[in-house]
């Protein structure tokens, strides 16, 4: 059977299509304002790449903070089960999901058969979420893209200290202004979310494999950064982005 | 008196007979209608007013025929009016940090406005503040002594960490004497001991009572939610040792336990248990409710409304006025994690319950702090998820819907996963 997952996050709407167990294809298109054109655009975009009809479609599952706002899906699941769902089904050595999104980060717990066994969530603040990445961006002139390298670069991480992102913000244009070299404020805004992050990773009790997925898992800096503060390897799958909406994919294969 | 208007006179005997009539038919509503009008005119009337902390003593007061009233729960009663957010407002721009608790900001703003739901709380002729609940009502009373310039009562309670120590109990004695000395010269009249014992026994079998209502959804399905015993709870806080209260539960007990007898749940298909802990983001208790109805999850039971019953192992029928220090010494709020954790083990078996909901609440510290103990200590003991909800009871400003549904969506998906439904 042909299954789709739609993951509707704050920033990026994401699609997969998976066929007998395998992916098919992927893809990711901004959510702007309207969640449920987004979801629609996202999905029926991919089925043309693919050259495949609705019909050719069994079952669809919605995931994401836009989860209910699309109407055409079979079950809407929240994107905890989902994205143990996609680690499990891309590494099933996974035990433990880091997912940085654009309006929160999560931590989860997996059994061996990839079903959650707890979960946290960051609290209602924007500091350690993709958000927090793109504002930061933008303070310092510099391309998302190139984060991560820029800050593999750095000899001397500066100290965010605030938790706040709009406090933080301050901060960084002050370093700037003081003349601090982009790499180390951008590595230290990286030390700042990693810190977020294993707090409250370490508030689960994580445990090996750990991977990372959503948007922020290409970036190389914040994945390094947090290797260090958990003291475990992090894995980051080619589909990291896409993981929630190969997670919805393979549930729907599964829905009775 | 001999000297009020006619039409004062009769305003009172309307009051009074409108008292009377909902006395008879016993309704929450009326019931707190009569005791705030009550309270608002007791200056025409002839009695005194008293502010009292929701876990204080308030049997002597009842004892001195002063009328009680709790900034606490007209906290709650504006939080519920979604009037919170307005007031917090007002009390930053007089000056108080947005960190500072939402009932006591509300309640600091509400005073010099008289706003609110109803038209502020009737001027205090003292106030009676117990820091067994928190540190914070210390200042919150002093700025309200300053602002009505009405004589402060300090009833200090220890924290007890573990026990009860012989010291604490000497401690926590005296000022029973020191409170009926206060109250007397506040009052001009002497203390009643016969009256007071009689108060003492209403009061001890008005907690009972509130303790069997709340035993009943131990009952599957559950007669009532936690979301009614909110509701139903405004009697034992503000006026335990009348006999109001024990007519009030009573009938109570009855349509429970008939709703049991009958099999009638509270919600429409219960299939799953939960606990609640922390006080009700008072603003979303409707939203919240209809979203665990969705789920077909039922709140049994919480930590909140038993905090009133908690302590009757600590009092002695025939000497309410001494033990009343230990059990007003030891309640929920005023003991340590571990003692807590146990307290919640304790539900989670009575109540059955298939996890718990905590509400990481802003305002107040003293209940929020040590959650991520108790819940790696449930976790461990029984093995039951917790979900933590960042929140706060009054202030709106505190909650984000769609991050606490997500996390509601994803609990309950465990939870189901867990019973295998």
């Amino acid at each position: 059977m042909i299954t789709a997952g739609i993951d509707i996050g704050s920033i990026t709407t994401k699609a997969a299509v998976m066929a007998e167990g395998k992916i098919r294809g992927t893809k990711v298109v901004f959510t702007g304002y309207n969640a449920e054109q987004a979801g629609t655009k996202v999905y029926e975009e991919l089925l043309a790449e693919l050259g495949m009809e609705k019909s050719d479609v069994g079952r669809i599952v919605s995931t994401g903070y836009g989860r209910n706002s699309v109407k055409f899906m079979d079950k809407a699941m929240t994107e905890i089960i989902c994205h143990g769902a996609g680690a499990h089904y891309l590494n099933p050595r996974a035990r433990s999901v880091i997912d940085i999104g654009g309006q929160d980060s999560k931590a989860i717990v997996l059994d061996e058969k990839g079903k959650v066994k707890n979960f946290a969530m960051n609290d209602k603040c924007a500091a350690g979420t993709g958000r927090f990445l793109e504002v930061m961006a933008r303070a310092l002139e510099v391309d998302l893209d190139g984060f991560g390298t820029l800050s593999l670069r750095a000899g001397d991480p500066s100290r965010i200290s605030s938790l706040c992102t709009v406090f933080a913000e301050s901060e960084v244009i002050s370093l700037i202004s003081k003349g601090e070299n982009r790499e180390n404020i951008i590595a230290g805004i990286h030390e700042s979310i990693a810190a977020r992050i294993a707090a409250m990773a370490n508030r689960l009790r994580i445990a090996p494999l750990v991977v990372m997925t959503g948007g922020v898992a290409k970036n190389i800096g914040v994945v390094k950064a947090l290797e260090r503060k958990i003291g475990m390897a992090v894995e980051v799958s080619e589909y990291a982005q896409v993981n929630g909406a190969i997670g919805a994919a393979f549930l729907a294969a599964g829905l009775k | 008196m001999n000297k009020m208007p006619e039409i004062v006179l009769f305003f009172l005997a309307k009051i009074k007979k409108l008292a009377l009539h909902f006395k008879k038919k016993k309704k929450m509503k009326e019931i707190m209608m009569v005791y705030y009008m009550e309270a608002k005119s007791a200056r025409i009337s002839g009695r005194k007013v008293a502010w009292i902390t929701s876990g204080g003593p308030v049997e002597p007061l009842i004892a001195m025929d002063v009328i009680p009233v709790y900034p606490e729960n007209h906290g709650a009663m504006i939080g519920a009016s979604k009037m919170g957010t307005d007031l917090c407002e007002k009390s930053e721009s007089m000056g108080y940090s947005s960190d500072l608790c939402s009932y006591a900001r509300s309640d600091i703003a509400c005073a010099t406005v008289n706003g609110g739901p109803i038209g502020g709380l009737p001027r205090p002729d003292m106030l009676i503040c117990c820091n067994n609940i928190c540190g914070t009502v210390l200042k919150w009373y002093e700025v309200q002594a300053r602002y009505f310039n009405v004589p402060l009562f300090i009833f200090d309670t220890p924290f007890c960490h573990v026990g009860y120590a012989e010291e604490v109990q000497r401690y926590v004695r005296s000022q029973l004497d020191e409170y009926v000395l206060f109250l007397e010269k506040a009052c001009g009249k002497k203390m009643d001991s016969d009256h007071l014992k009689a108060v003492g026994k209403l009061s001890l079998e008005g907690q009972r009572l509130w303790q069997a209502v709340l035993a009943t959804t131990a009952n599957s399905p559950a007669p009532m939610t936690a979301f009614d015993a909110f509701y139903h709870l405004a009697l034992i806080v503000t006026l335990r040792g009348t006999p109001l209260v024990i007519d009030y539960y009573t009938q109570l007990l009855e349509k429970m336990k008939d709703r049991v007898a009958r099999g009638i749940g509270a919600i429409p298909n219960e299939k799953y248990r939960l606990l609640w802990d922390n006080i009700p983001i008072w603003p979303r208790t409707r939203w919240l409710s209809e979203k665990l109805a969705s789920h077909n999850a039922c709140l049994v039971a919480d930590t909140y409304t038993s905090a009133w019953c908690g302590t009757t192992k600590y009092i002695d029928e025939n000497n309410f006025f001494d033990s009343m220090a230990e059990a007003y010494t030891r309640i929920y709020l005023n003991i340590g994690v571990d003692e807590m954790a146990r307290i919640v083990l304790e539900m989670v078996d009575m109540y059955k319950v298939d996890g718990i909901v905590m509400h990481s609440n802003r305002s107040c510290k003293p209940y929020s702090l040590g959650q991520y103990d108790i819940q790696k200590i449930v976790e461990k003991e029984r093995g039951i998820p917790c979900l933590m909800i960042e929140a706060d009871m009054v202030d709106e400003r505190s909650f984000s819907e769609s991050q606490v549904s997500t996390r509601i969506d994803a609990f309950m998906e465990i939870i189901k996963e867990r019973k295998g439904a």
